[in-house]
């Protein structure tokens, strides 16, 4: 006799420890997934339209405010996009400087979202204040290992949060030499540190999940991509920046106030640390592959729970990068280039901690915006989120729907999603039927 | 018999449209975080807990501005639920960067951004909590300063109002002998009517202050964009630095409209 197989409806209605709003829906009907998907709530704050007709000068600044965990990203592509629209490249210390400060949010950033908000999915606590009472050290170090990082934005950027010293064709002021020598004391400790929480998030227990996605980062000669560089794919692509949009989309679905990010032949691609990692495993510094290598890393990482450990890998690398640009800084003699307003279109990307942010404007006679493109991280990785989360599901059938539910908030929290960018994004609900 | 330990507040944070700056600054408190959080029981946070716990809650910090139907309706719920409500930041205080719509047509501002214009709810304006709801203290800045909101929260823990100076920039200024960036460079600077609290961060960096922290009371904006366009600034560049972080704040939004129809008949003039 056949028998009608079982419903289950697994609800996240308001997603965690990531940073905006969004939801997931998970039906299971008898043992296949019926129905998945990621809902961004966030409501939408219509960036590129609010950039048509002010000056190109803005663009740094105001486009910041999409993002409170990540403004340095947003400054740094903008200004790029803009430099690159009006002939005036930044190169040298001032390159420089601001690849300083960016190893700064890097810290900042990776240090929060493994300690804070990822690795109590690992410890099954629900946050950080509770592994504080049980491994207060663990949380202290990472605490100042944050504020290490949102020094260097001080000391360079005037504020954390965002800074106010960045502007198209390099800064207002340059740091005294003092204040920029005084972090290469915390920033020895900051590596030390760093090490030491590559190995305790490495002592995790990971699910298994291998990502087959095509994986996209920047890349260049000599360095492990940070501000700029070329775009590359595992698939062979290798590309200038002004050519994203001839290779990479955007579609809109009813459920999200996001546009999901793809391939020209529309299909998921992934971007952020897994990606950055695999492409560029031979850019990385001897002592954070070394650490990768202790952390169980091989040259590749295509799972992406694991992406915890490459994340403290990077905050390694950051913090020897920092240390060697605080070691070579004497102030520049000019604060910026020359910037001349006028017309012009330009392409900006840098590797914000999320992955590939992309900025795209064309400017009139007078240097006024008008058409401005973003297409952040989240956005492009949200169309592989909800593959692994399909995987993810699929591998965990027989678990109740709490632990169910569980694994799926980390399964999305293993991307750092950061829903405040992506919309142009979590509650995670699974229903079984 | 021992005495019961006397019952921690309930904190809960809360989220509208915004970037999340404000409510990182929270976490952002590194050296104070774990004191605050002896001091207060978190009872919502969704950026920093899974854990959470039903109202009513002692002390609200709510982020962000109201941009769709739906908020406007729950920021109603979160204050029947809060003791005492306070908003954080230029979103949640002026409608913050996103009340630019307020100037625009809205439904042109989704054709231009979304493909599919009929999945986005959004409202025409983007306004702040006060708007909607009692607030008991409004803590300004795109973002808030650290040092303010530790003191917000040690006020409220005593039972005392906090104590936020209300002066301008310029007087920061003055105090920190920071020359001045409208004299010595002649850059249009909204330190004059803008509140201080940001930490005298930008004219020390020969950057004029762009009104992050929102105007202070009774500015006098009117005499400000004199000296502005006196000294060879268009209206059109007047009205952009009006029209911010704080563009909603009634005045720099009066200031800024001023300085938009002399910009259209300028233009028909022309
Ligand atoms: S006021 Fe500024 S920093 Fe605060 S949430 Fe709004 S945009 Fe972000």
């Amino acid at each position: 006799m056949p028998t009608t197989p079982e419903t289950r409806t697994i609800k996240v209605g308001a997603l965690t420890r990531v940073e905006g709003e969004g939801a997931l829906l998970v039906r299971i009907r008898g043992d296949t997934v019926a129905k998945l998907e990621l809902r961004i709530y966030e409501p939408p704050r219509f960036f590129e339209a609010l950039l048509r007709g002010r000056p190109f000068s803005d663009a740094p600044d105001i486009t910041a405010r999409i993002c409170g965990i990540c403004p340095l990203a947003y400054i740094t592509s903008a200004c790029q996009a803009m430099e690159d629209a009006l002939g005036a490249p930044v190169e040298g210390a001032l390159r420089d400087l601001r690849r300083l400060a960016y190893c700064g949010e890097w810290i900042e950033s990776h240090v929060l979202h493994v300690a804070m908000l990822h690795a109590p999915d690992f410890l099954g606590v629900p946050d950080a204040f509770a592994i504080a009472e049980t491994d207060p050290d663990l949380v202290k170090t990472a605490l100042r290992l944050k504020r290490l990082g949102n020094r260097i934005l001080e000391v360079v950027g005037g504020r954390a949060v965002h800074p106010v010293n960045f502007r198209v064709g390099g800064f207002y002021k340059v740091p005294n030499r003092d204040a920029v020598k005084a972090l290469a004391e915390p920033l020895r400790w900051g590596i030390e540190a760093a090490v030491g929480m590559t190995a305790a998030v490495a002592a995790f227990d990971f699910p298994d999940l291998d990502v087959a996605a095509t994986l996209v980062a920047l890349r260049e000669d000599g360095a492990y991509p940070i501000d700029r560089g070329r775009i590359v794919s595992d698939r062979g692509l290798d590309v200038p920046v002004a050519d994203f949009g001839r290779h990479f989309g955007e579609e809109h679905v009813a459920r999200s106030n996001a546009l999901h990010g793809m391939t020209a032949a529309g299909e998921p691609y992934l971007t952020g640390p897994l990606a950055r990692y695999t492409l560029n495993h031979d850019r990385l510094s001897p002592l954070a592959r070394q650490a990768a290598a202790e952390a169980g890393l091989g040259p590749e990482c295509r799972n992406p729970f694991r992406s915890i450990i490459v994340r403290m890998v990077e905050v390694i690398y950051a913090c020897e990068e920092a240390l060697r640009l605080v070691e070579a800084y004497t102030p520049p003699e000019a604060p910026a280039v020359p910037v001349v307003a006028g017309a012009g279109e330009g392409h900006g990307a840098s590797e914000a901690p999320r992955g590939l942010l992309y900025h795209h404007y064309r400017l009139d006679g007078e240097g006024r915006i008008t058409f401005a493109d973003i297409v952040p991280p989240t956005a492009q990785n949200q169309k592989q989120m909800e593959a692994d989360l399909r995987a993810v599901v699929e591998a965990n059938l027989g678990a109740d729907d709490a632990t169910l539910r569980w694994r799926c908030e980390q399964a999305i929290r293993n991307y750092d999603p950061c829903i405040s960018c992506a919309t142009h994004f979590l509650d995670v609900r699974v229903e079984r039927g | 018999m021992a005495k019961q330990p006397p019952r921690r507040p309930k904190l809960a944070v809360w989220k509208f449209a915004s970037c999340d700056g404000c409510q990182l600054t929270l976490l952002d408190c590194e050296d104070e975080l774990l004191e605050v959080a002896g001091h207060l029981t978190i009872a919502y946070f969704l950026e920093a807990s899974r854990a959470t716990l039903k109202g009513p809650y002692d002390l609200s910090l709510v982020e962000g501005s109201i941009t769709t139907p739906d908020d406007a309706k729950r920021i109603q719920r979160i204050r029947r639920q809060s003791r005492t409500l306070v908003t954080i930041g230029a979103c949640a205080t002026a409608g913050g960067i996103q009340a630019l719509r307020n100037f625009a047509d809205v439904d042109d501002y989704v054709r231009q951004v979304y493909p599919r214009p009929e999945f986005i709810r959004t409202l025409p304006r983007s306004t702040p909590i006060r708007d909607h709801v009692r607030v008991d203290f409004e803590l300004k800045g795109c973002p808030i300063s650290r040092h303010q909101l530790l003191e917000v929260i040690a006020a409220f823990l005593a039972g005392r109002r906090p104590s936020i100076p209300e002066v301008s920039q310029c007087m920061e200024c003055k105090r920190h002998g920071t020359p001045c960036v409208m004299v010595t460079r002649g850059l249009p600077c909204l330190g004059p009517v803008t509140q201080a609290g940001c930490g005298n961060l930008c004219p020390p960096l020969g950057r004029a202050c762009y009104g992050c922290f929102g105007p202070m009371e009774t500015p006098n904006t009117a005499s400000l964009a004199g000296w502005f366009a006196a000294s060879g600034t268009d209206s059109a560049a007047i009205r952009d630095l009006f029209r911010t972080y704080n563009a909603a704040a009634p005045a720099f939004r009066r200031e800024s409209e001023a300085q938009a129809r002399t910009t259209s008949s300028h233009a028909d003039d022309a």
